[in-house]
């Protein structure tokens, strides 16, 4: 789960981090109130989405008066910001945070996160901050410095001097580094953060360091004990279709294609859009419907999918292990009755109980097409898809001769 | 043979008496696993589907002699239990508690390499389907009938998937000597390469087969492994070629694991080092009739 920068950088403070004095706004006004309680001459408007390279995306603006401040907020407020994190959908900016300009002598670049490979805590520096992290590693990968902490040992001073050093860090100003570097890995290990990273973690002209930027990612499965973070997540970053997933605790993701998806097992959801794109087609979502699918979770599993209007059929691949193939064919047919679906809809059956689901199926006299095994469900998808883009394309030429 | 657990195995069922743990402790039972007991802290002393309950793993493995376990405790708590396990000297525990908290399995992980290698718990999961050895024993919550037995290990990261294996090649009258499911977390108990080493050492195994996926590095260390270490071919399907790329993680995760995550890379890798790869889903039971053929 990700958080905003102005979020994380609350979340910092409170572990030690310093950062340049700033403020949240919804509106113009607002961003103008907040330039004059931070003072100065020299102000940075950022949006608040979660993503990344904003910069890139004209996400992040540097004002010299008030009245540019005010401009810079209106602009970016309700604005859809597309970076190459955000796809090409982008995300909405609906808050700003207006900063003071800091008077930079040296940009690093600092992350904390969980490494999957060595099953650690790995803190990544480098002291030529500003750009990408995958540039710097393509660049100069000999200045990007990882050091590993053994959790049950947690981190010692001494790795935080190497890491500290590795940034540039002046002798005089090591204390003020240590303790940032020290807080950023308490506030990952405390709030089961995955991943914090600083982009760029500046050293001011009197050589102060302060946390210029800050990304924030949360581990999902935590959340049950991190209830102040569960609280900070922000529906309007996230695909609504995924929200609505997420409430029926259902996983889904949205895709391009046209081709609706309705799986149980995360491996077997990729396998099965992996076999409609070698029929030809593309999948419209990912969507794990899970174990233990009763006739409820499924008839919301097709409204989830169904409400992607660009659907042209659907298809539904389910190897029943915890599941019965017979609750999950009685799902189906109580959905395609209740949701009068008007698209072609191949099911696969497989597993236990499957002769039982089977029945309930050809029973209904619904038109379902039935598939025997993964590559038959997505040639006859495919083909089924097809034949609805034939027919509309007809329509609409009768229509355009009419 | 076999590896990991056959009908000989002693197991217990920790979260014995919830009722996810009473569901498939019944059905590992019919499946014909020798089930010795159960966990339930405050419940020891009492009968569970009339077999004793315990209300530590100690005393299971001491009254008991159990010597694995299979864990369906919430995911608050599942941290702790597989520790418990690691204490009182199981030797092999399934974890299938879906949504364990990364850290508390990283703390888990540290936890199990203070043991020597030799008298170390063996951890598969968690999040997955569970192992079997068909036509033995069951340590986990699949359709145990779709499995037949046979000469192929089977390894993957996908419950439902490995499922879809099984089936395909029962379709073709192939057999299974053990299927072990390592799980879908970042951070599991066993990799695909510890996996293949026992496969490798198993009189009654063949060939290979694993099933990956995008993510990590698991896919490519194991077929560096093959390379290096097995006579056995190793057969390969990785799934998510269309999956869309990085919706898990920020940008900093991608860059210890920058090359070699997505399904297309892994693939190309593995076709390098020599391992046989499936190029569809749907053809995993004819990739293994091919190579059995080729023996």
């Amino acid at each position: 789960m990700d958080i905003h920068e102005y979020q994380a950088k609350e979340i910092l403070t409170d572990y030690g981090v310093s950062i340049a004095k700033g403020g949240v706004a919804h509106s113009p006004e607002a961003a103008l109130q907040r330039a004059r309680e931070i003072g100065g001459d020299l102000w940075v408007v950022k949006a608040q989405i979660h993503s990344g390279a904003r910069g890139k995306a004209g996400g992040i603006k540097i004002c010299k008066t008030h009245d540019e401040v005010e401009t810079a907020a209106q602009e970016l407020l309700g604005k859809t910001l597309v970076t190459h994190q955000t796809g090409a959908a982008g995300k909405v900016c609906s808050k700003i945070y207006v900063e003071a300009a800091m008077n930079i002598a040296r940009e690093t670049y600092f992350c904390v996160l969980v490494d999957r490979s060595t099953e650690r805590i790995v803190m990544i520096g480098s002291a030529e901050g500003g750009m990408e992290i995958e540039e710097m590693v393509k660049s100069s990968p000999e200045a990007v410095k990882r050091i590993y902490i053994d959790p049950a040992v947690g981190l010692q001073d001494f790795q935080a001097r190497k890491m500290a050093f590795a940034l540039g860090v002046e002798p005089p100003h090591l204390a003020s580094a240590i303790k940032t570097i020290s807080g950023c890995y308490r506030a990952l290990r405390d709030l089961d953060a995955n991943m914090l990273e600083i982009n760029p973690l500046v050293i001011t002209r009197r050589g102060e360091m302060i946390a210029l930027d800050a990304k924030m990612s949360f581990d999902p499965n935590a959340l049950f004990r991190q209830h102040l973070i569960s609280e900070l997540r922000d529906h309007s970053q996230i695909d609504p279709r995924e929200v609505a997933a997420a409430d029926h605790d259902l996983s889904y993701i949205g895709l391009d294609g046209d081709i609706g998806c309705m799986i149980n097992g995360a491996g077997l959801a990729m396998a099965t859009m992996d076999m409609i794109k070698l029929a030809g087609g593309e999948p419209a979502n990912f969507l794990d419907v899970g174990g233990g699918a009763s006739a409820e979770r499924t008839e919301k599993a097709f409204r989830l999918v169904l409400a992607d209007k660009g659907i042209k059929a659907m298809l539904v691949n389910i190897f029943a292990g915890i599941n019965r193939c017979d609750w999950i064919a009685e799902g189906v047919v109580q959905a395609v009755r209740n949701l009068d679906m008007k698209i072609p809809l191949i099911v696969r059956l497989s597993g236990t109980n499957v002769a039982a689901g089977r029945r309930i199926i050809a029973d209904s006299g619904l038109p379902i097409i039935m598939a025997e095994t993964l590559a038959d469900a997505a040639e006859k998808a495919v083909k089924a898809r097809n034949e609805v883009v034939a027919r509309e394309k007809i329509e609409s030429e009768k229509r355009g001769n009419a | 043979m076999a590896i990991l657990i056959d009908k000989t195995t002693r197991i217990i069922v920790q979260g014995f008496t919830g009722k996810i743990g009473s569901f498939h402790a019944q059905d590992m039972i019919n499946y014909g696993s020798n089930v010795v007991g159960g966990i339930t802290p405050g419940k020891g002393g009492q009968q569970h589907l009339g077999l004793p309950v315990f209300n530590t793993v100690r005393q299971a493995v001491f009254e008991a002699g159990a010597e694995a376990s299979i864990i369906f405790v919430p995911p608050a708590f599942a941290a702790d239990s597989i520790m418990e396990a690691a204490d009182a000297g199981i030797k092999y525990c399934v974890a299938i508690t879906d949504g364990i908290p990364t850290q508390d399995m990283m703390t888990v992980k540290n936890f199990l390499r203070r043991s020597a290698q030799h008298e170390r718990m063996m951890l598969t999961g968690p999040n997955c389907a569970g192992t079997i050895s068909p036509g033995q024993a069951m340590l986990g919550i699949m359709p145990g009938h779709i499995y037949m037995r046979g000469n192929v290990g089977i390894v993957g990261r996908s419950g439902t998937l490995g499922y879809e294996a099984a089936d395909q090649m029962k379709a073709l009258g192939i057999g299974i000597s053990t299927s072990v499911g390592i799980g879908g977390d970042p951070i599991n108990g066993s990799s695909h390469r510890d996996i293949l080493e026992k496969f490798e050492a198993d009189s009654e195994t063949k060939v290979v087969l694993m099933i990956g996926e995008i993510g990590g590095q698991q896919e490519i260390e194991a077929g560096i492994f093959a390379k290096e270490h097995m006579g056995k071919p190793l057969i390969a399907y990785i799934a998510g070629l269309t999956a869309p790329q990085g919706r898990r993680m920020g940008h900093a995760g991608a860059i210890i694991s920058s090359s070699g995550e997505s399904a297309a890379e892994k693939v190309a890798m593995l076709k390098e080092l020599g391992v046989t790869i499936c190029p569809t889903p749907s053809s995993m039971g004819e990739t293994v009739a091919k190579v059995l053929a080729s023996l």
